[in-house]
């Protein structure tokens, strides 16, 4: 996914410099809740993030707060670092078993589990649940759920979904079953992000807008208005069932104001009159947040990627050696500059960012080539123009209208004057331009856009952005911006996920192998991997950062 | 008067200086390095304490020698483009007026002269147009008009050219002028100088070159330094929103959105070309304000 209207559910490494997280060492879970718990966190931002149907949104701002209060039969395990990436029984009881063909998964539903509204959660609501995610046209149903049997017609029709042959629930036994078209290894990422989340069975077909639908989280959404704010509460029938999945929250309720510019925001958090901003800082700021506030300040890896897609189909971008011209010349330590300096962003060569499934450190297109980018190298880049014979031509490169990347934009416009082509930048609402640099009408030749991991597998970068399958030539919605289609390598690509399923190590291997076939044809430029900051008020404690789920605000306390 | 003379000689001398600076203001410097006081530093200054977030371009040195009023996120020297900056910004409002002033012109003589259905149709289509709001319309205009480039037919204006910010200003204010124009053209069309040599049967063509037109241009020229001090500003507030001047190109308006990410730790680079707008503007009102007085034989009287 990308950030382009900030949705994403992200993945960091380690939590670098985290202060004043204090994690359980010498107390147990008991002691601290009997110790924090109460109180009230205050978060702020810009804006509100939309609608608070947690199967239709799909905002980062928003699957924060979904992943404490809705949830699925499996999730993602709800701790620090790494480990964050693995799936574990949610409200189900335990992981599903799974048919030898791969096709079918039956799950067993925990028993004495209650909506906030005080229903019993049944199998009914999980079907209805999954029925729902196609009834209400989910951003995803198209492209997570459709390899559901049944899902097509879903697609087709979506008021009369459902879903037959594809999921069927047993009331006798507890037991969903889910039935795939074919195997896929990525299936249980799918229904761990929130929206596989259960509602209840009579919730409307709709999209439920301001209106809090009921949880089954510790905490439940008391009252909406996005133009102030949105206002979370214990939720009075959960228990806690699984640390991992679900841990019950320290704070009483959490409040989520909205209206602040994101200089303000620093200011309030600053003065502890809110207790984290939801924007990053602006970089006029940094210096400031990480001298005086550096005991506040947790930065954080995410597994995503800043990078330049080069259409292949349009000149001069159309000859390999001009792509791969460019990712020689690009100085990846002066864009780490414009994003905040080496702290807040790491160069990179490879498409799988550090740390993520499949990636190993590699650098084709720098000085000294080897597993490391160190300096660009301008003499190979030119050479490699002035045999293309296509220095002189007009480029034009198409950012969006936010300070950093413009700055991107401006920076390569240099780079490509250096390399003599005649290059200008243009920069468009940030609203438009993510679907502008996709659809081929377009005629975009270069653009800069980034990444952020959906779930934590190799396919959801290389086959999703680089994919024959993603390439929709006339379509908004044609997410393989580069317009690149190897064959031979989406074949490579097939297999692998296949593979994933028998043996994920091998295939790890195999997938680092398709990102470097990938870049020796260059058909992008990867930039860096940003990192993310989050700013916190001095009293809060308890930060812990997952890859997944970035901000375990259910796990802060403040008081 | 004068003021405007410095101001237009210092932006025509914009490539002296970068010459004489020895630096590309239309290029990036992100590992650029300066000397200041015999000692070299960076000019894109990475923080070093605390935790080492941010990268702060370097501050005014106060120096014509080099970064005089600091760096911009690029590491440019903000001085030389504020210089060219103005170029831009003064070439795209005065190209603007001369545009919107001689289609106003020619629909204010169309329509006060021929009169009838003309008038009508003319008025009608003028009226649309001041129905919208002066930025509505402009920022409407850009947002579809940036990204194609537009054939005029006898010439082209390309995406991200100077022309497209000079063409869809020029048009927007054209209401604004072609009303005036028209009650001035309505009021001589019925003056007895003209009914005589309506009456002699003076051809058409000869009593609006001789007789109307000259007669219309103290209306004319009374607005334009007003023109001009509205474009400056409409220029501006376009490049501010990034619809107007595109990168690395810059304009007054541009450097004050460069500036906006570093208000906190570099406010001389918003401010500079703020200034420089406000002294500019403000030259024009008082210009406009003699002009109108020195033409306007009723305003003397009182």
């Amino acid at each position: 996914m990308t950030n382009w209207t900030r949705y994403a559910a992200l993945t960091g490494a380690a939590a670098l410099l985290s202060a004043t997280a204090v994690t359980a060492g010498a107390e147990t879970r008991e002691e601290m809740m009997a110790a924090h718990r109460g109180g009230e966190i205050r978060l702020v931002a810009a804006a509100a993030g939309g609608t608070i149907d947690p199967q239709i949104n799909y905002t980062l701002q928003y699957w924060q707060l979904f992943y404490f209060t809705y949830d699925g039969l499996v999730t993602f395990k709800r701790v620090e670092g790494a480990g964050a990436g693995g799936v574990v029984p949610d409200l189900a009881e335990a992981m599903p078993e799974v048919s030898a063909d791969g096709l079918t998964y039956t799950f067993k539903l925990r028993q004495g589990l209650k909506f906030s509204d005080g229903s019993d959660v049944g199998v009914d609501d999980v079907v209805a649940s999954f029925q729902r995610v196609f009834k209400v046209s989910g951003p995803t149903a198209g492209t997570f759920y459709n390899g559901i049997v049944g899902a097509e017609a879903c697609i087709a029709a979506p008021a009369d979904c459902t879903l037959d042959g594809g999921i069927s629930a047993d009331a006798a036994s507890n037991t969903v079953t889910i039935t795939l078209t074919a195997p896929d290894p990525e299936f249980l990422y799918k229904i761990a992000v929130p929206h596989a989340s259960v509602l209840p069975a009579e919730t409307l077909q709709e999209d439920a807008g301001v209106t809090p639908i009921p949880t089954t989280g510790p905490y439940m959404f008391e009252s909406y208005n996005p133009n102030e704010s949105l206002v979370m509460v214990r939720n009075p029938h959960f228990k806690e069932w699984s640390v991992d999945a679900q841990p019950d929250g320290f704070a009483d309720s959490i409040v989520f104001d909205f209206g602040l510019s994101a200089e303000a925001q620093v200011t309030a958090v600053q003065n502890g009159q809110a207790d984290w901003m939801f924007d990053q800082p602006p970089t006029d700021r940094l210096a400031e947040i990480g001298t005086q506030n550096a005991d506040q300040v947790h930065v954080n890896t995410l597994t995503a990627f800043w990078y330049v897609p080069f259409n292949v189909n349009l000149a001069p971008f159309d000859d390999v050696r001009v792509r791969q011209a460019v990712n020689y010349a690009i100085d990846r330590d002066a864009l780490v500059g414009i994003f905040g300096g080496p702290v807040l962003a790491q160069p990179v060569c490879t498409i799988l960012p550090p740390a993520f499934p499949g990636h190993e450190d590699h650098c084709a297109y720098t000085q000294n080539p080897g597993t490391d980018w160190t300096a660009p190298d301008m003499d190979k880049a030119l050479a490699l123009v002035a045999e293309s014979g296509t220095a002189g031509q007009k480029v034009t490169i198409v950012v969006d209208d936010t300070s950093v990347m413009r700055d991107v934009g401006t920076y390569l416009q240099s780079v490509l004057t250096d390399l003599g082509y005649d290059a200008s930048v243009n920069s468009i609402s940030g609203n438009i331009q993510f679907t502008y640099i996709q659809n081929t009408n377009n005629k975009v030749q270069m653009s800069v856009s980034q990444w952020y991991q959906d779930y934590p597998a190799a396919s959801n970068f290389l086959n999703v952005l680089l994919g024959c399958a993603s390439f929709h030539p006339g379509s908004d919605s044609s997410v393989n911006i580069s317009g690149y289609c190897n064959e031979e390598i989406d074949a490579r690509m097939q297999a692998a996920m296949q593979l994933a399923t028998t043996d994920p190590d091998a295939a790890n291997l195999e997938w680092a192998k398709i990102d470097q076939a990938m870049m020796a044809e260059a058909p992008i430029a990867p930039l860096f991997t940003p990192k993310h900051v989050d700013l916190v008020s001095k009293r809060l404690g308890n930060f812990l950062f997952s890859p997944q789920h970035q901000w375990l605000m259910s796990q802060a306390w403040v008081q | 008067m004068l003021v405007l003379l410095l101001v237009a000689l210092l932006t025509l001398l914009a490539p002296l200086y970068a010459g004489y600076l020895g630096v590309d203001p239309f290029r990036s410097n992100l590992r650029g390095k300066v000397e200041i006081a015999g000692e070299v530093v960076q000019v894109m200054q990475q923080s070093t304490e605390g935790l080492g977030l941010g990268v702060t371009p370097i501050g005014p040195t106060w120096n014509p020698g080099g970064y005089m009023l600091g760096a911009d996120n690029q590491g440019r020297d903000v001085a030389a483009r504020l210089l060219y900056g103005g170029r831009n910004s003064l070439f795209i409002a005065s190209a603007a007026t001369v545009i919107c002033l001689v289609l106003a012109t020619l629909i204010g003589l169309a329509a006060g002269f021929l009169g009838g259905v003309v008038d009508m149709a003319l008025s009608r289509i003028l009226d649309v147009l001041w129905a919208f709001p002066v930025y509505l319309l402009a920022i409407s205009l850009s947002i579809v008009l940036l990204t194609s480039t537009i054939d005029l037919g006898l010439f082209t204006i390309t995406a991200g050219s100077l022309a497209l910010p000079v063409f869809i200003i020029g048009i927007i204010y054209v209401p604004y002028v072609a009303r005036p124009v028209r009650a001035r053209v309505l009021t001589l069309r019925h003056s007895e100088f003209v009914l005589a040599a309506v009456g002699l049967g003076l051809p058409t063509h000869r009593i609006l070159r001789r007789d109307i037109l000259p007669n219309l241009m103290p209306t004319i020229i009374v607005f334009v330094p007003i023109l001009l001090a509205l474009a400056i500003v409409t220029e501006s507030a376009l490049s501010y929103l990034s619809i107007g001047v595109q990168p690395p190109d810059a304009s007054w308006g541009t450097i004050i959105q460069d500036g906006q990410t570093l208000l906190y730790s570099r406010p001389a680079v918003a401010l500079a070309p703020g200034i420089a707008i406000v002294i500019t503007v403000l030259a024009l009102n008082v210009l406009g304000d003699a002009v109108r007085d020195a033409l306007d034989p009723r305003g003397q009287v009182r």
